[in-house]
């Protein structure tokens, strides 16, 4: 069945695959997971402020996010950044700023929208008494909400946050469209240079489902052990 | 910002000749619905029938269940897009791999992302399946049982049209992430909504205007979507339940 293709080109390319492509995608994955989780939690806090004008223009962007197709979101971002830092930098001119950074601030503000949608529900899956108790103390919001409501909120979520993870680590493989050398980007390009289009392709299919099965089995064993007995 | 809108620019032609943009990004649109639909009749009907073979008693249908689910659910939408238009024509017999790969555009574009579409949304509707047939009470399995129905008479007149009414809501998402993910064929190179967006873009450097028509019409076609189903929800409604609201997550 395999007569007559070439394996080889896998371990020719491997360096590249790997240290160029794979690092790419861990590292957009890992920042835009701490970005996304970061602006998450504020549209988070926006969405349940008591501030009609808040929690309309947080729910109004959320609601936006998720009814856009993510390539049509990583294309307005990639035209409207250089704009907007030409705006803010200089006379007003688009300043180029690369691929990557573009998909940073794409996914990062993306996902933003999609762990805001979990961590809205790990607030509200925290009894109303506790802050009840912590204003009672004399803690004021902030403290109230970072000492005792998202610490809660996280751990409630931990597992759910992990798995939005492993979709965006499945997602940034988007970046293809515009034209990042990620790990599929890699891999794309090494098919069309070797015309090797089947062994490339299948390998990044192999990988991509390695990695997600793994972390997807590690999420589900910790999802066991931090279950909280009630 | 230093950009010249013009939006205008819709109702000038567009240089393939079919007539103007605003009318190019229509006929995307309509390639958008025509792939999420067949891509959503392949998954109705293979998720369903993956999600409730799930839920019976044999150990290996289950197994077997699981492993469709976790292969599907684990490789990235645009790997498996590439694997359905450059990879599988090779590895069918010659002859069939052939036919596929000469089909006239937008057709051998259009067949293997509806296949890769419909494949990779059944798995999400089989989840979406066996958590509804898993939600009824132990209960009604068996008194099917009781009632001397077999195994399947059970899932055909007591678990699954319980459980299709149940699952009504979380479906409706699915069906909005079939349409948004159907701007990932763009890639393979099907002019799609999305797709159109960026040829009207290269075309006619309206970069803004071409992406926000793009927008505005992806929000209207969500919200008509939303209000059918919920049209549909209310008549389907089981009396006497709490009704469930769409679940977070996914894309």
């Amino acid at each position: 069945m395999f007569a007559g293709y070439d394996f080889d080109v896998i371990q020719r390319s491997w360096v590249y695959l790997f240290k160029e492509g794979m690092a790419f995608t861990l590292t957009l994955t890992f920042l835009a997971m701490v970005g996304g989780i970061f602006f998450g939690t504020l549209l988070a806090m926006m969405r349940l402020s008591k501030f009609r004008l808040l929690s309309m223009a947080a729910g109004g962007y959320v609601n936006l996010m998720r009814s856009l197709p993510l390539v049509l979101v990583i294309f307005w971002f990639f035209f409207l950044v250089p704009y907007i830092y030409g705006a803010i930098r200089g006379d007003g001119k688009p300043i180029p700023i690369g691929a990557f950074y573009s998909a940073l601030i794409t996914f990062t503000m993306f996902e933003a929208a999609y762990y805001c949608e979990i961590m809205r529900a790990g607030i509200q899956s925290i009894a109303r008494g506790q802050v009840w108790a912590g204003y009672a103390l004399g803690l004021d919001y902030w403290q109230t909400m970072g000492k005792i409501v998202l610490p809660q909120a996280f751990r409630n979520m931990l597992p759910v946050l992990l798995t939005q993870t492993i979709i965006l680590f499945q997602d940034t493989s988007l970046v293809y469209v515009i034209s990042a050398t990620d790990f599929f980007g890699a891999a794309a390009k090494v098919a069309n240079r070797d015309y090797r289009l089947v062994e490339m392709y299948t390998f990044a299919a192999l990988v991509y489902f390695v990695i997600s099965f793994g972390l997807s089995s590690l999420v589900k064993n910790l999802q066991t052990r931090i279950a909280i007995i009630r | 910002m230093n950009y010249n809108w013009d939006w205008r620019v819709f109702l000038a032609a567009e240089p393939g000749g079919t007539g103007t943009y605003l009318k190019y990004l229509v006929v995307g649109l309509g390639w958008t619905l025509a792939t999420a639909l067949a891509a959503w009749a392949i998954a109705l009907l293979l998720g369903s029938v993956i999600g409730t073979l799930r839920t019976t008693p044999h150990k290996w249908v289950v197994r077997l269940g699981n492993a469709y689910v976790e292969l599907f659910r684990n490789v990235p939408l645009i790997v498996q897009m590439f694997l359905w238009f450059f990879v599988v024509p090779e590895l069918l017999p010659k002859a069939l791999g052939d036919w596929i790969k000469q089909m006239p555009p937008p057709w051998s574009q259009y067949l293997p992302a509806v296949m890769c579409l419909g494949l990779f949304t059944s798995v999400r509707v089989a989840e979406q399946v066996k958590a509804g047939i898993q939600s009824l009470s132990r209960g009604q399995g068996m008194a099917g049982t009781a009632l001397g129905l077999t195994l399947a008479q059970t899932y055909r007149f007591v678990l699954l049209p319980m459980a299709f009414r149940i699952v009504l809501p979380p479906l409706t998402s699915e069906f909005m992430n079939v349409i948004k993910n159907s701007s990932v064929a763009l890639t393979i190179g099907l002019l799609e909504l999305t797709g159109r967006a960026r040829a009207m873009q290269e075309f006619s450097f309206k970069v803004f205007e071409a992406f926000a028509a793009a927008t505005v019409i992806y929000l209207l076609t969500n919200l008509i979507v939303v209000f059918a189903m919920r049209a549909l929800e209310r008549k389907v409604r089981v009396p006497g339940l709490i009704s469930a609201s769409p679940s977070a997550g996914g894309h």
